[in-house]
């Protein structure tokens, strides 16, 4: 018949030709990741720069393979050249809201490859739990995670996830977030947190982290000491997000030194005086830092190679943050139209699917400082029961 | 997270936890995007459920209840379910003997229990519950039927050392009060296994209390509805609408016409064969579950064309037919007669004494453009009323189906189109604006309605909507008393456009669960905090 496709010689191999050596490093922001397939008849030719373009282009010569009616596999001639537009695609997963078993962290990890997503954001610790086993701090999860012995990462759990994502070409970049988001830290780390007064007496409820004592100090960097050597990737990200100054503001110590240091009423000044020395604090440990938009906004000042993460939607202001971030002169990465745990009725990935992260008011230089953005699936109303099918 | 058993409804790495509180519906310090509206002051799960209190974790809540301080110990080798003396129930009950092995593994987990070698029973405080005796006292217990909408849920259950006790009318009743035991079992720090005295009076407000699955959009396998009929039990739902066909695909598999699903299945392997579906009756009725069948007709039935030729109305351009086709051919007796053979099959395939005959939402584009269609009705004398074309035709299939001795449901527009009625013709409310003027309507009219339109669970949003399905009151109409009574329940919908079997569970629980307290208990419990309580307490348990 006319139109039946002529059987060649079967293809026995796909030849995997990478040019870079190395396998065993970490992929990086600035990681190269394009390839070229070419299938033709006798020949199947897979190159990249790099493994990391090695694994993209395999994804992709695994999409090509089709099944006729009869159970054959076939492939048809190709020629492919390609590389991403974007070098950060990132998926950040909330592990302290709910609980993820591993298994679930992986499976994940497992989706993010098939669709080329090359960054794992680990959401780990919040407010409700704090499920990440610290070695230098064990109380942290002892008396932090919903149960100690089965709502926590391991440091083998964590090396697991690590090793899979790397093996995918995935990054994962850890964020702990302070010094708001921070209460499953305060029953591991007495005096961490800013204890919240009623008039002259303690509440008993407690804030963001306490910024005015050395204490804190010392406990960041340590912490973050152990965290910036478990986590291998050259990023951490230190959050920022949502302070809330009523804690703060109550706290008659802190009222003080807000007089002494002549920082008045602005309480914005005192969290820029906190993140300011975290930021030092994490510099000085040989990592670079991604912050919440915030951190931007209240005029932190921060490293040249910062990268602002921006979040905030709504009524697509967050065009007009981009566009003020990049004109700042610092990369930036774009969450606000893709929180998908905000979930509608009907086919809202097309939503998603239409953002265009360069659609605001700049010069090219600016446009280039966008490297990229993150789907955010944040857990207050996820678990394992529903996070595949809401996510993908 | 959740706290040990969940009763695993087959949901593939479903972490059972050990902790307290669950934090699945806590909505804790909500994060980005826009700032919350909603005034929620949710713990922020810290909070140990030490003082929980036996009724938190009872879903829906029942009627009456009284629990005691005095708690009793169950031994997991040593306690029964059994039948009581008196019961007309006995040993030769099939479905109280399901229901006796299943609901002891719902209260101890599995078979662990039964072969880990355990120490004898060291001296305890509480006494020890030794048995759940059962008594079914109506003459006929209704072992071997099938549940209809009369049959009767009450049951009382006193928990009481050394034997609780659970009557009911009929093991309808039995079924329910089952569950309602199940939930009072607890397991304390150490791993015991323990009940407080209680006495518990319950019997459902309304008396049917029905979810709708969509097998056509989707094609659901049976384990999903199998784990879905599970989870239905759990919430004391009795009815499953299996709207089975519709426009995308016809998965059933009739015996008189096995091309409707040949031709017009998603493909060969994705249909219900007769076996399936006297599968999917029998777990049904072993929970006390009708399944009520849709065959949804004149619209929404594309599929049906694909293996019955000559059925479906061939659309014009002008005079040339375009090629396509519109609802059910109201004109040729053929129509009919397929009707007739066709409603013969579904009438003895499916027990229940009612079938939905459909009826919503048909275009009358294709019909207006077809001569034959026009022509006839000229000769009727319908004018250009296409309403009294559907009329004419659901009249007729009414007809066939009482020939049958079935019952029937239908759509409101079968109703708001002024169709002829039968008596006794449930008439389910779905469209969302302004239900309740509706609801006045039909009963007004001295039919018994059915209300879905505020629990369209397929239409979902971020946040806690379950809040929104719970604070639905389905009287809330202006009418008599009388009028009221016609109000017969109400039933939550999963339409299936953008569900299968990968989600199908978590976007329908709990959030169904919502509806089945709305349709089970009293009218006065309505308040959000404590059913935010218990309903944590019962989704952790459902997992």
């Amino acid at each position: 018949a006319e139109n039946e496709p002529s059987w060649e010689t079967p293809c026995t191999k796909l030849l995997v030709y990478v040019s870079t050596p190395g396998c065993d490093g970490f992929p990086s922001l600035d990681s190269s990741e394009s390839y070229k397939l070419s299938v033709s008849k006798g020949s199947m030719l897979l190159s990249a720069e790099t493994i990391w373009g090695a694994l993209r282009g395999l994804e992709t010569f695994s999409q090509l393979v089709g099944r006729d009616e009869n159970g054959t596999y076939y492939i048809n001639e190709t020629e492919i050249v390609d590389f991403p537009r974007f070098p950060h695609r990132g998926l950040l997963l909330d592990t302290s809201r709910h609980y993820l078993p591993l298994k679930a962290i992986l499976e994940t990890l497992d989706v993010m490859a098939y669709n080329k997503f090359n960054v794992f954001h680990w959401h780990i610790v919040d407010d409700p739990s704090f499920p990440y086993e610290s070695s230098t701090f064990p109380e942290l999860s002892r008396q932090g995670a919903f149960n100690a012995m089965t709502h926590v990462y391991t440091a083998s759990d964590v090396r697991s996830v690590i090793e899979y994502a790397r093996l995918r070409g995935i990054r994962v970049i850890a964020e702990f977030d302070t010094p708001g988001h921070t209460l499953s830290w305060g029953p591991g780390a007495p005096g961490l947190l800013t204890p919240c007064y009623m008039g002259k007496a303690p509440s008993g409820v407690y804030g963001p982290i306490n910024p005015i004592v050395n204490s804190t100090y010392q406990f960041v960097t340590s912490f973050f000491q152990e965290v910036s050597t478990v986590f291998p990737d050259f990023f951490l990200h230190l959050g920022g997000d949502e302070v809330d100054f009523t804690c703060w503001q109550s706290n008659p110590e802190i009222r003080a030194f807000m007089a002494e240091t002549g920082l008045g009423e602005d309480y914005k000044k005192l969290e820029s005086f906190y993140i300011q020395r975290l930021l030092d604090i994490v510099s000085s440990l040989g990592k670079g830092y991604i912050v919440w938009q915030e951190v931007f906004d209240n005029d932190v000042k921060l490293r040249p190679d910062t990268i602002i993460h921006v979040w905030k939607e709504n009524n697509l202001q967050y065009l007009n943050e981009m566009a003020n971030v990049t004109r700042a002169g610092y990369r930036a990465l774009l969450s606000a139209p893709w929180y998908l745990n905000r979930i509608s009725y009907g086919q809202d990935w097309i939503e998603a699917y239409k953002v265009e992260p360069l659609n605001f008011e700049g010069v090219p230089e600016q446009k280039a400082l966008v490297i990229g953005g993150e789907a955010c699936m944040w857990g207050e109303y996820v678990d394992v029961t529903n996070l595949t099918p809401r996510l993908w | 997270s959740c706290p040990t058993m969940g009763r695993a409804m087959g949901l593939a790495g479903l972490l059972l936890g050990l902790v307290v509180v669950p934090a699945v519906l806590v909505s804790t310090n909500l994060r980005r995007g826009t700032p919350r509206t909603e005034a929620e002051p949710e713990p922020s799960g810290w909070e140990l459920a030490a003082d929980a209190v036996p009724e938190d974790s009872l879903w829906p809540l029942p009627q009456w209840v009284r629990t005691y301080p005095r708690q009793l110990q169950l031994a997991p080798s040593r306690f029964q379910l059994v039948h009581g003396a008196g019961s007309s129930a006995g040993p030769s009950c099939g479905l109280l003997q399901d229901a006796f092995r299943r609901y002891y593994e719902y209260i101890f987990g599995h078979s662990r229990w039964r072969t880990w070698v355990r120490r004898p029973l060291a001296a305890r405080a509480e006494p020890e519950l030794f048995q759940l005796q059962v008594v079914i006292e109506a003459g006929d217990p209704g072992c071997d039927r099938h549940p209809h909408l009369t049959s009767s849920e009450a049951y009382h259950l006193t928990v009481t050392e050394p034997v609780a006790i659970l009557k009911a009318s009929e093991v309808w009743g039995a079924l329910r009060g089952l569950e309602t035991f199940s939930q009072l079992v607890y397991e304390d720090d150490y791993g015991s296994f323990l009940v407080n005295e209680s006495e518990i009076n319950d019997f459902p407000r309304f008396a049917h209390r029905g979810v709708l699955l969509d097998t056509s959009r989707h094609y659901l396998p049976l384990k999903s509805i199998l784990t879905n009929l599970d989870a239905m039990a759990f919430n004391k739902f009795n009815v499953l609408h299996w709207h089975i066909v519709d426009d995308q695909s016809f998965p059933y598999q009739s015996i008189y016409f096995p091309e409707l699903s040949d031709k017009g299945a998603y493909s060969s392997n994705l249909i219900y064969t007769p076996t399936d579906v006297r599968l999917v009756i029998e777990y049904a009725r072993l929970r006390g579950i009708r399944v009520i069948p849709e065959f949804d007709t004149p619209g929404h039935t594309q599929s049906w064309g694909k293996g019955q030729k000559d059925l479906l109305t061939p659309c014009y351009n002008g005079k040339q037919p375009t090629g396509s086709f519109g609802p059910v051919n109201p004109v040729w007796n053929t129509t009919y007669d397929f009707m007739t053979k066709f409603f013969k099959e579904i009438s003895s395939v499916f027990p229940d004494e009612f079938i939905h005959l459909g009826g919503d939402e048909v275009d009358f584009s294709c019909w207006k453009s077809n001569p034959e269609v026009k022509e006839f009705m000229k000769k009727q004398g319908f004018g250009i009323d296409y309403a009294k074309l559907e009329s004419y035709y659901v009249q007729n299939i009414l007809d066939i189906v009482s020939s049958y001795n079935k019952g029937q449901m239908v759509w409101q527009e079968v109703f708001d189109h002024k169709a002829q009625l039968k008596p006794n013709t449930v008439v389910q409310v779905w469209m969302a604006n302004n239900y309740a003027r509706e609801l006045s309507r039909v009963t007004g009219a001295g039919f018994t309605a059915l209300l879905s339109a505020p629990w369209y669970l397929d239409y979902i949003s971020y946040g806690q909507d379950w809040k929104k399905y719970y604070s639905v009151e389905p009287l809330n109409f202006p009418g008599s008393e009388e009028q009221k009574k016609l109000v017969i329940g109400g039933e939550a919908c999963l339409w299936g456009e953008f569900v299968d079997a990968t989600n199908l569970t978590p976007r329908l629980w709990p959030r169904a669960s919502a509806v089945g307290e709305r349709l089970w208990s009293s009218s006065n419990v309505t308040n959000l905090q404590d059913a935010y309580k218990r309903l944590t307490n019962h989704r952790c348990r459902m997992l």
